[in-house]
């Protein structure tokens, strides 16, 4: 990548024997919108802490438009954090708290005041200036943290779950926003949940991490449709796994074999050929017939209604469980318990990943 | 009996006990203040009269002022250790804190008599290593009453400022820090004044326990150092003189309850007093 705003190289974070990293290398575009994605403990909280300069790695380098900043401080960064519990300073007012980093960056008074009364415009707390932050609802006072972090135009705004500690709806509004916002303002932001729904929103791209090592990073359509791994494609939405052969044609083609089956690939899969591997294939990418319309029979166990959609689990004998997701909106087959029934599903569904 | 009577019975032998042992002598102590020599203000016109007194009071309340200023210095920093970088070992550390609590008050003062002395071991120490030729006066003056003040009233800081400071968010510092202030900035602007109640709440608790102080400046005061205690018992015991002793004690106890008064203003009484977490 030409002109990375932030780079980190072979980032290792060590606590005793645990690897927090483990050498962790990304390349941050200016002006993205960059979501580390992992569950508790991946690693992710710890990468941003690396960037903001909260705690040091181990070994590795981190550097900022090419110039190493691995052992500056967190205030010579210029890059500024919205935590996860807001951190709004309880002493201060509103206007003081978004006001701060202009303060300690010793901007005159009335320059100060007219950049605090933009940044609380900008995120629709106009009337709020002189509240105290305990005065003020979880949302709101995420708009203010967003606004302190925003009003010394900082090049880059690292977020370290903002939206975690709010009810569903609310997060689904402020997910709109940042997005707004992000493009609006044209800033990099690196944005870090363990939440997917987030991740895939709002995300340029997403990085998925998992004990500390990334896992594979691109677009969220592009990390959708080609997992790489069984964690990737069980970590960002739900994937089956069927066993496959995968093997090369005399034409030059590769084909997986499910079964009786044969799938022709698109493209030459990452994986051994001929060696064990599976293919992952998405819920909603599973069609569900009448008995003997589609290529494997099976039986329905339960189901269970989501209103827009609704999830079918199918027994089959050799596969185990598979997952199936139709929506209900016009629905060919309706679904019944117990209702014996035929799936299959289209070449372009398989994604071969390794077995291990 | 409805539940509010209930409630009222348990807590009554509690309330007796007080009401029989403290308010009722308290009362007493204040009606002999003004019946004894005779009945009248007399021993008021004669305590306010007094340069003894007056020297007393001022002894008082300069050496609680100086204990409570030295007993939240070197307690914030305590308070914040424990906090900040006590992580596994806090609970040893908040236990060191309180270890003094199972040594009588006697018992440490008389160390610091054994520490202080004119031959004691600091002074003898010195001495060996050739820091000092004679020996310094450590004790039976203002600085032996301060330093074993410091000592007793120190858990009595660190307390509420912990409790305090266990409340505080390490987010605020990082978030300042993150912001742009430097890490000295970032404490001053930004932790320091979420930590003003408990270091209020700690000096004042310092502040009226060390009014009314008497074993530590009796003892390491050697006679010398009259604070107000002290002048009461020996009004009492070398003179005889009950009806000053208790007038004066009226007006300690008065002039506690006005300190209080004031620092209602600006502290949480409740919290410091009765909410201890």
């Amino acid at each position: 990548m030409p002109n990375p705003i932030i780079s980190v190289r072979n980032a290792v974070k060590t606590y005793g024997k645990v690897r927090a990293l483990d050498n962790v290398a990304l390349d941050i575009r200016e002006g993205e919108f960059l979501t580390l994605l992992g569950p508790s403990g991946s690693g992710k909280t710890t990468l941003l802490s690396a960037i903001a300069g909260f705690l040091s790695v181990t070994s590795g380098s981190i550097h900022a438009r090419g110039a190493e900043i691995t052992h500056l401080p967190p205030e010579k960064r210029d890059f500024a954090m919205v935590f996860q519990g807001y951190a709004l300073f309880p002493t201060m007012t509103v206007a003081e708290n978004v006001g701060y980093p202009l303060r300690v960056r010793k901007m005159p008074n009335a320059e100060r005041a007219e950049r605090v009364r933009e940044c609380l415009e900008l995120v629709q707390m106009s009337g709020f200036a002189d509240r105290m932050p305990h005065q003020l609802s979880g949302g709101q006072q995420q708009r203010i943290a967003l606004a302190r972090a925003l009003s010394f135009k900082p090049d880059v705004l690292l977020l370290d779950e903002p939206l975690s500690a709010l009810d569903k709806k609310l997060r689904a509004d402020l997910q709109w926003e940042l997005k707004a916002l992000h493009d609006r303002l044209g800033v990099t932001f690196i944005y870090v949940t363990h939440d997917q729904d987030e991740a895939m929103s709002m995300s340029d791209r997403v990085i998925i991490l998992s004990d500390g090592s990334v896992q594979q990073e691109g677009a969220p359509a592009e990390l959708y449709n080609r997992p790489r791994n069984k964690f990737v494609a069980s970590f960002l939405g739900k994937s089956n796994f069927v066993p496959a052969q995968i093997r090369k044609q005399a034409n030059g083609t590769y084909t997986a074999q499910v079964a009786q089956e044969s799938f022709e690939l698109s493209a030459e899969p990452e994986v051994n050929i001929d060696g064990k591997a599976c293919l992952a294939i998405r819920p909603e990418r599973v069609r569900l017939g009448l008995p003997g319309l589609e290529c494997f029979a099976g039986r329905i166990r339960q189901i269970s209604y989501l209103g827009e959609r609704c999830l079918v689990l199918v027994d089959h004998e050799e596969f185990g469980e598979i997952l199936i997701s139709q929506t209900t909106w016009n629905a060919s087959l309706p679904p019944e318990p117990n209702m014996e029934i035929s799936f299959g599903w289209d070449c372009k569904a398989c994604v071969p990943i390794a077995e291990n | 009996m409805s539940e509010k009577t209930r409630y009222w019975m348990l807590a009554l032998p509690a309330l007796a006990l007080m009401m029989i042992f403290y308010i009722w002598p308290v009362l007493n102590i204040f009606g002999i203040s003004l019946t004894e020599p005779e009945p009248g203000f007399g021993n008021y016109t004669r305590m306010f009269d007094s340069n003894a007194v007056k020297v007393s009071f001022v002894l008082t309340f300069r050496i609680a002022a100086i204990t409570t200023v030295f007993c939240l210095l070197l307690g914030y920093i305590v308070a914040y250790t424990i906090t900040t970088y006590g992580g596994r070992r806090a609970p040893l550390m908040l236990g060191l804190v309180l270890l003094p609590f199972w040594v009588s008050v006697l018992v440490r003062s008389f160390a610091w008599i054994v520490l202080l002395g004119r031959s004691g071991l600091v002074n003898d120490t010195m001495m060996d290593w050739g820091i000092i030729e004679t020996p310094l006066r450590l004790m039976h003056n203002e600085l032996g009453v301060l330093i074993s003040m410091v000592h007793v009233m120190l858990p009595f800081a660190i307390l509420p400022m912990l409790a305090n400071m266990r409340g505080i968010s390490q987010s605020h510092m990082m978030a300042a820090r993150g912001l742009g202030a430097s890490e000295w900035r970032a404490f001053r602007e930004v932790y320091f004044p979420q930590t003003l109640p408990g270091v209020f709440s700690g000096g004042l608790l310092v502040f009226v326990l060390s009014l009314g102080f008497f074993i530590t400046p009796a003892l390491l005061g050697g006679g010398r150092v009259m604070m107000i205690s002290e002048y009461i018992s020996y009004q009492i015991q070398e003179l005889l003189r009950w009806g000053l002793a208790t007038a004066l004690s009226s007006a300690l106890l008065v002039a506690t309850a006005l300190v209080l008064i004031v620092a209602g203003n600006f502290v949480n009484l409740r919290k410091t007093f009765l909410e201890r977490k």
